[in-house]
């Protein structure tokens, strides 16, 4: 059950990161901490309790195997998360190369 | 060879041919990429006849059974978004071939479009919630990067709120596939749903999921407590891709997916159509009065879109057969009538130099076809009688009557007038008037983005000829999709 | 010491010089044998990218870039991804057909497709990452300069 409340607890700093932070780096970081509280989540619902790596070798019998499925919509999360948060990086630098600052609420060109 | 496979394989190889070769051959991108966009129109067109007769098709990658592999599906509902958004995407790659020209890396630009007309047929396609959220992700970050392609300093703002916006978004939604995937053990929607009607106690977290998945593609649709990031988002990319994702890209990846979930996965309750309602309601009103103040064309006419989506969700939360009808017939008419105003705006933007109401002024006698195509635009989103768009406004209201909500029906009557008001600011502050001399010799735009301004304009008249009973069931199949 | 030659310290440089070759060899390892251990295409490509941005580190940007560019990466990349397409197609059709040896622990043409798959998401992958990291070391030296 503790391993839930670590999700949550990752999940709402992340939140709070993307939420209040000002600096554009500090809410990339807090974006990469709630995808990757989502993916812990979503490891943890395929895991069986003392289950073992879904791995099948020749003569061996595995009786108690997690559920593969979750470890293979994880690997493709995270290379999903990895082309957001380099989207994400690069725009922070182009960013800053513009407005020579980091700080969200000094970047306010558009309005409406 | 499967065609409906063709709908991914074809943007996909495009897309990296181009990012191989583009730089070497010259006018390879635009070749390329009108063969792909003409070839995926008539693929969509092909597969109406047999969508309307068979119900559904049905494609298994590598030859799993439908539950194990990650399948292909295309029903009534599939089939009107696919054949919304290769048209779209069609006229938009001709149009881009003179707009873009003013960039010098045309090829990256042709390529990112492609990956996200991949993205969109994905989303379309998929037949369980995962393959259907990895889609809508490609669609979003090549959209991101679209956004910021002419890297000024305001595109790249509102790029990156964009990202965030976007990525938190689809995290909700995959923490709301992590829940179903553990109440339910598998990721087929068919599945899903069969598994969702057979329990018979469902406690609260059903409810929680529904709450993650309204706001994630509630952000995506841009309804209006999530509709900060598209005001800026579209009105700081470049035309041809405003008028994508305008036209599809928030339909798709918002209404679309929220259809497909709420109305074919979870089902419907009471509680959540009120939810639809209360949201459409809202993103209707403040989308339109948010856009009477706007002096930047491109802003103004995102404004309207927010409003505009707010009406399709509305009809959507309404949820009898004819408010369904309604709903699906104004996505598709928003989806012609909103990317050709974007196409004019951009026309606009490049012969004049600049799309502020302020400055611009008098342009009908310089610019005729523009001017004309514009105010079938304007005159069809407003709902003035002939046009399409009346047809499907007229259809709403009368079912929010129906349905009871006479009050409601009321309040989409009047958006619809407020709604005219400021596209007649927009007719009356670009096109009329007295010509100033700063623009005494400005030309047409080039034949090519002349062509689909031109073949939008006709549909916007000509879609409402899909209510006659010969074309009915075009959107009956769409409707009867939605609410099997 | 030269203080002024590109790159980190005579002692990374030389375990840097012993190391790279193991790492971009591991990662070769892993993609191979995707298919009968933990691994495969990604995790492959990822760790023969991160040989290279080692090496990148240690020795300054010239090092590397002047084997492989920017323009090269996105070449190997986009490479990559036609080549998968082109094996998807190919196979769902029936055009090509590989043996399937189930059971087989040591065999790494015995898993149909898979392995080509995998080695074509690795030189995608691969290429792709490194490219993403030299863009972002390029757009940050060019902003230094202006």
């Amino acid at each position: 059950m503790s391993e839930y409340f670590l999700c949550l607890i990752l999940f709402c700093t992340g939140l709070y990161c993307i939420l209040r932070k000002r600096n554009i780096i500090k809410i990339i970081v807090g974006l990469a901490i709630i995808e990757y509280s989502v993916n812990l989540f979503l490891i943890l619902i395929g895991y069986r309790f003392k289950g073992r790596a879904p791995i099948f070798a020749l003569g061996q019998e595995i009786p108690n195997m997690v559920d593969p499925l979750p470890q293979a919509v994880v690997l493709t999360t995270i290379v999903i998360g990895l082309a957001v948060i380099v989207v994400a990086v690069a725009l922070s630098v182009r960013i800053y190369s513009k407005y020579k600052t980091f700080d969200i609420t000094k970047i306010r060109r558009l309005r409406g | 060879m499967k065609p409906l496979a063709l709908f991914i394989i074809i943007p996909l190889a495009t897309a990296f041919l181009i990012a191989l070769l583009g730089r070497r051959i010259k006018n390879l991108g635009d070749v390329l990429t009108n063969m792909a966009g003409a070839g995926l129109f008539i693929l969509a067109c092909s597969i109406i006849p047999g969508v309307i007769s068979h119900k559904v098709l049905t494609y298994k990658t590598g030859n799993w059974p439908v539950i194990l592999g990650s399948s292909f599906i295309v029903d009534g509902l599939s089939m009107l978004l696919l054949v919304v958004i290769n048209l779209v995407c069609c006229l938009v790659m001709v149009y881009s071939l003179s707009y873009m020209e003013k960039y010098t890396d045309k090829w990256n630009y042709q390529a990112l479009f492609m990956l996200m007309i991949a993205g969109l047929n994905g989303v379309i396609l998929s037949a369980d919630i995962f393959t259907l959220y990895v889609f809508l992700e490609l669609a979003s970050i090549a959209g991101y990067v679209l956004v910021a392609f002419s890297t000024e300093a305001e595109a790249l703002e509102a790029s990156f709120r964009y990202t965030i916006i976007g990525s938190l978004a689809s995290v909700c939604i995959l923490l709301g596939i992590a829940l179903l995937y553990s109440f339910t053990s598998t990721l087929n929607m068919a599945d899903i749903s069969l598994i969702i009607a057979s329990r018979s106690q469902q406690g609260q977290l059903l409810n929680f999921v529904s709450v993650l998945f309204l706001a994630g593609f509630g952000m995506k649709a841009a309804l209006v407590p999530f509709h900060a990031w598209l005001p800026d988002a579209h009105s700081s990319a470049p035309s041809p891709v405003s008028a994508t994702l305008s036209g599809v890209v928030i339909k798709t990846l918002g209404v679309y997916s929220l259809i497909r979930i709420f109305f074919n996965v979870i089902g419907t309750s009471s509680n959540l159509l009120n939810c639809l309602v209360i949201l459409g309601l809202a993103s209707m009103i403040a989308g339109a009065f948010l856009a009477i103040a706007q002096n930047d064309i491109k802003r103004m006419f995102a404004y309207s879109s927010i409003s505009q989506v707010g009406y399709i969700i509305f009809a959507l939360g309404i949820g009898t057969p004819l408010a369904v009808l309604g709903g699906l017939f104004h996505l598709l008419n928003h989806a012609v009538f909103k990317s050709l105003l974007f196409l004019n705006a951009g026309a606009i933007e490049r012969v004049a130099g600049t799309r502020d109401l302020t400055k611009l002024k008098g342009l009908a006698e310089k610019l005729p076809l523009t001017s004309s195509t514009a105010l079938f635009g304007s005159m069809s989103i407003s709902g003035v009688p002939p046009f399409a768009g009346f047809w499907s406004k007229l259809i709403i209201i009368i079912a929010a009557i129906e349905a009871g909500h006479p009050i409601f029906a009321l309040i989409a009557a009047l958006v619809s007038i407020v709604t005219l008001v400021y596209y007649l600011k927009f007719q009356a502050g670009v096109f009329f008037g007295a010509l100033p001399s700063a623009f005494a010799n400005i030309k047409e735009a080039p034949l090519t983005m002349k062509m689909p301004m031109v073949v939008l304009a006709v549909l916007s008249v000509a879609g409402g000829l899909l209510l006659l009973p010969c074309c009915r069931e075009f959107l009956q199949s769409a409707v009867k999709a939605v609410l099997s | 010491m030269k203080n002024n030659a590109p790159g980190m310290t005579l002692i990374v440089k030389v375990i840097t010089r012993l190391t790279v070759g193991l790492i971009l060899l591991y990662g070769f390892y892993i993609v191979l044998h995707g298919h009968i251990g933990p691994g495969g295409g990604f995790a492959g490509g990822v760790i023969m990218a991160l040989s290279l941005i080692h090496l990148m580190l240690a020795y300054g940007k010239e090092a590397v870039t002047k084997k492989i560019g920017r323009r090269r990466g996105i070449m190997l990349s986009s490479i990559g991804a036609v080549l998968f397409l082109a094996l998807f197609v190919s196979s769902s059709v029936g055009f090509i057909k590989f043996p399937v040896v189930p059971g087989g622990q040591h065999i790494i043409l015995g898993a149909g497709v898979i392995p080509f798959y995998d080695i074509a998401i690795s030189i995608m992958v691969g290429a792709g990452l490194y490219t993403v990291f030299l863009a972002l070391v390029i757009l940050i030296t060019e902003r230094d300069e202006q």
